[in-house]
């Protein structure tokens, strides 16, 4: 008998693709749902090939009726099936958020835990190809902030594969939110880093989990999704320059590794929060707000520094959006500045 | 209702400037998106050249527009979808702007900020948005506008046979109906809403059924032609600004491109696409004119010429004019 794991690299999408594939052949009970889920596979490929193999029964194309299927994946899960419900984007959120986060995310409370609402919901996330404001945007620190609700963003395609496997497993609701520009289409440009090798067989990873990508010494750059890919580029640029930058992936926020945050934070003496969803009231202040409580026992170098779309709708002018997306360059430039500051 | 030697004329060019104006972008939109100036390995990319992000055209889709707006004064009010251009050209938004909005210049009718999706231009009262059946309700709150601000204007909402599942296109008829707004929903099926087919998205044949459930007129125009249009649409245009209501027409009508420029549209029959095209409604009209005498080759060809001199314009105007202030996207969250 071998023991040797196959692996092969994938992009982000075909990961996502395959973990549910693979959970859908283990459980008849998972079927997916969604907008031009089916013949499209997916308008960001999140469910190509499923429905050559599982056929419409299981792979459903829906009306544009978000709140309609929604609410349905809600209903069919409390009578125990486990639907992955696709929101095409999240920006589309708006039209069935009742279901979602008066519903989805509070039943299982309200009913006293007599009611399980097994389901995924799984959405297309971030800008950076000039889709402007109503396709561009994060918004996972809106899913994260209500409670009931569990909140994956990966940011590449191992982990996709592994958080995606969990996701269906998990007995409650999870938002798994996937970053187009790392998904691997062929008709958007791409972080190469996000196409991974990844094993054939499946594997779960534990959710509240946050990865150390590369080790560093004198800062901490606490990230997700794509933010993580710009990131890594950013600390190559640093280390050139003799700065030592350790990045952090969260890859969930729902439940968030808070002893990871505060354990690099507590190396590094610096934190620098690269976050592409709006500043304000977002994961940038949860991650600065989590230090700040504990400064006790933390000895800070630095002030904390935080990175993220400046309170502004996305814009579609191309100098625009670059201005309002941080970008590689103002990591490199927020990491720099926090290594200069001198505390007396 | 008859439609004049004015209107059909209009209708006509209307119809060949939405054309061209669609055809010359199918063109420019693909200027460094292809081989060999991306990045290795890549097919396409959406957010590269000179127009990036999404790109709906609506070649094909004509006759709705100008059928519609041929009834329109500059106060009433039109509401489009994703697929806006027919509908923005056909409400007379300036060309120029609108243009440049798509480069995301500083001379754009959002200064950048929106894009091809998102034009506003207030002087005719055109807006559009990406989200797929968010125009219906806003429609009637134009229309309820109209009605206590007592003039006569109405409100068209444009919308996909797709945007029809939306529960807002639903809520937005019973507001209309029991408010007897001055307002009209106008549905394009094109037979897709993306990949779907309607036969997969829509329990029904036909969305002018719907209006039965809301005690309002239904109108099914069952031909993709612009007289058609003009006739149905008259008759509910006039019916809103005498106040007797709105009015659902639903008009069968082809979609010539991909749903967005890049769409592999392995979903749509090989050559379906081609053959629509066998059945184009502007030579069609462009019979008609000519037999009523209204139209000959020399007419034609001078049409044709200033119709090309205004696009070419347009398009020179976005392509030339200077992109905004990278700091400039910090301006207009909040009005001064
Ligand atoms: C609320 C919402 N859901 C989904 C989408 C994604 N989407 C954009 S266009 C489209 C299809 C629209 O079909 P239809 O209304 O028939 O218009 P068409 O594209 O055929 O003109 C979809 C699903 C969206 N933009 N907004």
């Amino acid at each position: 008998m071998s023991t040797t794991t196959t692996t092969r690299r994938l992009t982000m999408a075909q990961a996502i693709s395959e973990a549910t594939a693979q959970e859908m052949a283990r459980d008849p009970r998972v079927f997916v749902m969604g907008e031009d889920v089916g013949k499209y596979g997916g308008i960001f490929s999140a469910t190509t090939g499923l429905l050559e193999q599982f056929g419409p029964e299981r792979v459903m194309d829906t009306p544009i009726s978000e709140t309609g299927f929604m609410g349905a994946a809600l209903g069919a899960a409390a009578e125990g099936l486990r639907p992955i419900s696709e929101l095409m984007f999240v920006d589309f959120f708006g039209v069935c958020f009742d279901q979602i986060y008066n519903h989805i995310a509070k039943n299982h409370y309200m009913s006293g835990g007599a009611c399980k609402v097994p389901l995924v919901i799984t959405t297309g996330i971030g800008g950076g190809y000039n889709d402007a404001a109503q396709h561009s945007q994060c918004l996972y620190s809106i899913f994260a902030h209500v409670p009931g609700l569990k909140v994956v963003v990966p940011s590449n395609a191992y982990d996709a594969k592994g958080l995606m496997t969990s996701a269906i497993r998990d007995d409650n609701p999870v938002v798994f939110l996937y970053h187009k520009g790392i998904m691997g289409l062929s008709w958007m440009s791409y972080f190469e880093g996000s196409t991974t090798e990844v094993p054939e067989a499946q594997y779960t990873i534990p959710f509240g989990q946050a990865r150390v990508v590369r080790e560093g010494r004198d800062l901490t750059i606490v990230t997700l999704s794509q933010m993580v890919q710009k990131s890594v580029l950013a600390a190559d640029q640093l280390a050139a320059e003799g700065i030592s930058a350790e990045v952090l992936d969260l890859r969930t926020l729902v439940p968030l590794d808070r002893a990871a945050v505060l354990a690099s934070v507590a190396k590094t003496g610096r934190l620098l929060v690269a976050d592409e969803d709006y500043l304000s009231y977002g994961l940038s202040g949860e991650i600065a707000a989590l230090v700040a409580e504990n400064l006790d026992t933390l000895r800070l170098k630095a002030p904390v520094r935080r990175l993220a779309v400046p309170d502004v709708p996305i814009p579609f002018s191309r100098p625009l959006e670059q201005f309002a997306i941080p970008q590689v360059d103002n990591i490199v430039a927020s990491a720099r500045g926090l290594m200069s500051f001198k505390l007396d | 209702m008859e439609a004049t030697s004015e209107q059909l004329l209009w209708m006509y060019e209307k119809m060949i400037e939405i054309r061209e104006y669609e055809e010359t972008m199918a063109r420019v939109y693909l200027e460094a998106k292809l081989p060999p100036k991306i990045q290795k390995g890549l097919a396409f990319d959406i957010g590269a050249g000179p127009v990036p992000g999404e790109m709906h055209l609506a070649a094909g889709q004509e006759p709705v527009a100008v059928g519609v707006c041929a009834h329109l004064r500059r106060d009433d009010t039109v509401v489009g979808a994703h697929r806006p251009h027919h509908f923005a050209i056909a409400k007379d938004v300036d060309l120029n702007a609108m243009t440049a909005e798509m480069y995301g210049k500083a001379t754009g009718l959002g200064r950048g900020k929106g894009g091809h999706m998102h034009l506003f231009d207030p002087a005719v009262k055109f807006s559009c948005s990406g989200i797929v059946g968010a125009g219906a309700p806003q429609a009637c709150g134009a229309a309820l506008a109209a009605k206590k601000l007592g003039t006569d204007a109405v409100a068209i909402a444009f919308f996909g046979e797709g945007a029809a599942n939306q529960g807002a296109f639903h809520e937005a008829l019973n507001l209309a109906a029991l408010w007897k707004l001055p307002v009209v929903f106008v549905v394009e099926d094109n037979k897709y809403g993306i990949s779907v087919e309607k036969s997969a998205s829509t329990a029904i044949a036909s969305n002018a059924d719907r209006a039965v459930a809301y005690g309002i007129p239904g109108v099914l125009v069952e031909r993709n032609d612009a007289l058609a249009v003009f006739e149905a649409a008259g008759e509910a245009v006039a019916r809103a600004r005498r106040g007797e209501g709105p009015t659902l027409i639903e008009v069968k009508t082809d979609r010539y491109f991909g749903h967005f420029q890049g769409d592999p549209e392995t979903y749509r029959p090989k050559g379906e696409a081609k053959a629509l095209r066998q059945h184009d409604p502007i030579p069609a009209l462009g019979a008609t004119l000519r037999a009523r005498g209204l139209l000959d080759d020399m007419a034609d060809a001078a049409l044709r010429e200033r119709v090309s001199a205004r696009v070419q314009a347009a398009y020179d105007f976005g392509r030339n004019s200077p992109y905004p202030e990278p700091q400039d996207a910090l301006l207009h969250v909040f009005a001064e």
